[in-house]
């Protein structure tokens, strides 16, 4: 029992946690910006698929590995448009053209990934981010191990996460867009076009969740295979509401999250095979459910969410 | 922008706005086929060929149609009632689940009690799975969106478990698959010889069931009312939570048998690859017969006719037969946003 213990004192279990968290930060807060404009985008599985694959396509195609993310970026911003012209000023359910929208972007991933690579059989490799210590801090004792021996789009999350709240919460433009996601009557009231910003919200997310997908074959792995998302768009969207629709609460949700899942990991090395592999790999799965029904009490969603806006119509 | 409702669609626009769909459907598969360096005239005459093209081709597409008008009637029932059930596909192996559990020799019943008795277990296995979410939702007012996508990656590996443990077939040299079910679990073929079983039939017979219940019934008619507006529907006085519950119940039956048929009809026994996503294509299929269940059958047809044609087209021409999944996806997209364009007026100004 100590041994299950002691794994959470150790550095490297934190600095696991962190690079698990990495790729669910990213899209977690793509998702939080979309939601808060109104919009909820199911595109972000796919969406994190076509841009884990577009990163790592540029780097292979001898594209350098900041370009990739760029790629990634941008690749995630075209579904991003597609999505929200169609939710936004089409007023299309968002749970149809979200679910349409990952379907199309994924299979659309693998046709290129087919198309641009026939027949091979293992996914070839590139040389991903290597660890940037952080001079200084990465000396700390466990918290600033884990926290400052990352790679560079670990930091940059981090950042990202910290712009999003201060322009959400400290600019009038994150006004709008909160209040875009609670009354848009309203903010259309003030002359502020309630489509543009909710569909730059939505692609603004869509950056985000793009380079989330493209954390994971440029920084925690070396290559794209299919199925590689698997579902971590889906528990974004759940982290999104386990953090109250807050970039600082989303980002603690990540890492606590994170932490869940690489202690499965090692609890599973250590149990030895008494318990079979696939329950500890179902755990992310349960404890988003679980996240779910904790806070369903107490979830306070955009009073606009899902709701399209009509100009004129009440 | 903005957009005006019309005071009634005219006939001529539901007709040209889904023809104007299926148009740009075509010209973004036109356009990848030209990517892959083939002629996209080519590629869609292949297409329909190996969709339709021979009797070799039509069983196969009817045989694949067969889960997909099943898991499409249970998103369309579910979809109705505003109830965003995702998790077709994880029913469906329920479905296959409780027909393994039940019929690989637990019960050494003769076919006509066997095989009625397996309906409804599979169809219990996946309604019970479905209830959990729509309960959390009515109850907690937990999003099912996000309930029954999990659900279908933590029942996914609760099968890879089962196949690796309990229902492993001591036959089966090692592969995670369960043992075949007794021959009086199995549902014959409707021509010898060929894959068409008469699982095809009872989706049938389902769609007409479902068209039934929806149009002539009062839980039918409760199922619209409270997908049109909750909040209306509860001050008529319609029981709203129940209602939902019910509506579960029945969607996620409906998935559930599309697991047994894949058994009981075609497969024989359980394994991980049962469904290549029929429960995410069923949402298509749902979506493009606009939730009507006989246009469920159509749209199923169309769907497997498309899958089954791109395989054959993808040995032939040598376009990847993703493009079946890009065609089927980017008609999603178009279709509902033509249906939405036939009722309203685009004003620029």
């Amino acid at each position: 029992m100590s041994a299950a213990l002691d794994i959470l004192l150790t550095a490297s279990f934190w600095v696991a946690a962190i690079r698990i968290a990495s790729p669910l930060i990213f899209a977690t807060i793509g998702e939080l910006i979309s939601e808060r404009a109104g919009v909820l985008n199911l595109g972000i599985e796919g969406i994190m698929t076509a841009g884990a694959f577009a990163g790592w396509f540029t780097v292979y195609s001898g594209g350098d590995l900041w370009t990739g993310v760029l790629v990634a970026a941008l690749t995630g911003m075209a579904f991003g448009l597609l999505h929200s012209f169609l939710t936004v000023p089409l007023g299309l359910s968002q749970h149809v053209v979200g679910i349409g929208v990952t379907l199309l972007a994924t299979s659309l991933t693998y046709f290129t990934y087919r198309l641009a690579l026939p027949e091979v059989s293992s996914p070839p490799k590139i040389e991903p981010f290597a660890p940037l210590p952080i001079p200084g801090l990465s000396r700390i004792p466990v918290l600033g191990e884990a926290l400052f021996s990352q790679t560079p789009l670990t930091y940059l999350a981090f950042v990202l996460v910290a712009l999003v709240a201060w322009v959400l919460y400290r600019t009038p433009l994150g006004l709008a867009i909160r209040a875009a996601g609670e009354n848009p009557a309203a903010v259309e009231a003030q002359g502020i076009s309630v489509t543009a910003l909710r569909m730059g919200a939505v692609v603004a997310g869509g950056a985000l969740m793009g380079m989330g997908g493209a954390f994971l074959t440029l920084s925690a792995f070396n290559s794209f295979f299919f199925e590689m998302i698997n579902g971590r768009g889906w528990i974004c969207i759940a982290l999104v509401v386990f953090g109250s629709w807050r970039p600082g609460k989303a980002l603690l949700g990540a890492i606590l999250f994170a932490a869940f899942d690489a202690y499965q990991v090692r609890l599973q090395q250590l149990s030895g095979g008494a318990v079979p592999y696939q329950v500890f790999l179902m755990l992310p799965y349960v404890l988003s459910i679980a996240a779910l029904v904790l806070m369903a009490r107490r979830a306070a969603y955009p009073r606009a969410l899902m709701v399209p806006y009509r100009k004129g119509e009440r | 922008m903005r957009l005006e409702l019309k005071p009634a669609p005219t006939s001529a626009a539901l007709v040209l706005y889904p023809a104007g769909a299926i148009a740009v459907t075509l010209l973004v598969i036109s356009l990848l086929v030209l990517t892959a360096g083939a002629s996209p005239l080519n590629v869609l005459y292949l297409v329909a060929k190996g969709a339709a093209g021979s009797q070799f081709a039509i069983v196969e597409t009817l045989t694949r149609a067969t889960p997909l008008v099943f898991t499409g009637l249970a998103v369309a029932v579910a979809f109705r009632a505003k109830l965003w059930n995702i998790g077709a596909e994880a029913q469906l192996y329920m479905g296959a689940v409780a027909t393994v559990v039940l019929g690989t020799g637990a019960l050494p019943l003769p076919a006509p009690v066997l095989i009625p008795l397996l309906m409804i277990a599979a169809m219990a296995a996946g309604a019970l799975l479905l209830l959990g979410p729509a309960l959390l939702k009515t109850r907690l007012g937990v999003d099912e969106v996000v309930t029954t996508l999990l659900l279908n990656f933590i029942v996914l590996l609760f099968v890879s478990m089962l196949l690796e443990g309990v229902l492993k077939d001591p036959m089966g040299m090692g592969w995670p698959q369960s043992r075949k079910v007794i021959e009086a679990a199995q549902l014959p073929r409707i021509i010898t010889g060929k894959r068409l079983h008469y699982g095809f039939v009872i989706a049938l017979a389902a769609a007409v069931l479902v068209w039934v219940v929806m149009k002539k019934t009062v839980l039918g008619y409760e199922m619209r009312a409270v997908g049109h507006n909750p909040n209306a529907a509860r001050f008529l006085g319609i029981p709203v939570n129940a209602v939902l519950a019910r509506t579960a119940l029945l969607s996620g039956g409906l998935a559930g048998l599309a697991g047994f048929s894949e058994v009981a009809g075609l497969k024989g026994n359980l394994t991980l690859d049962l469904s290549p996503g029929y429960g995410y294509s069923g949402i298509v299929v749902a979506m493009l017969a606009m939730l009507d269940p006989l246009g469920v059958v159509l749209a199923a047809i169309f769907v497997a006719g498309v899958f089954v044609g791109a395989d054959a087209m993808s040995r032939a021409a040598g376009v990847p037969s993703y493009i079946a999944d890009v065609m089927v996806a980017t008609a999603l997209l178009t279709m509902v946003a033509a249906m939405l364009l036939a009722r309203y007026r685009v004003r620029w100004r």
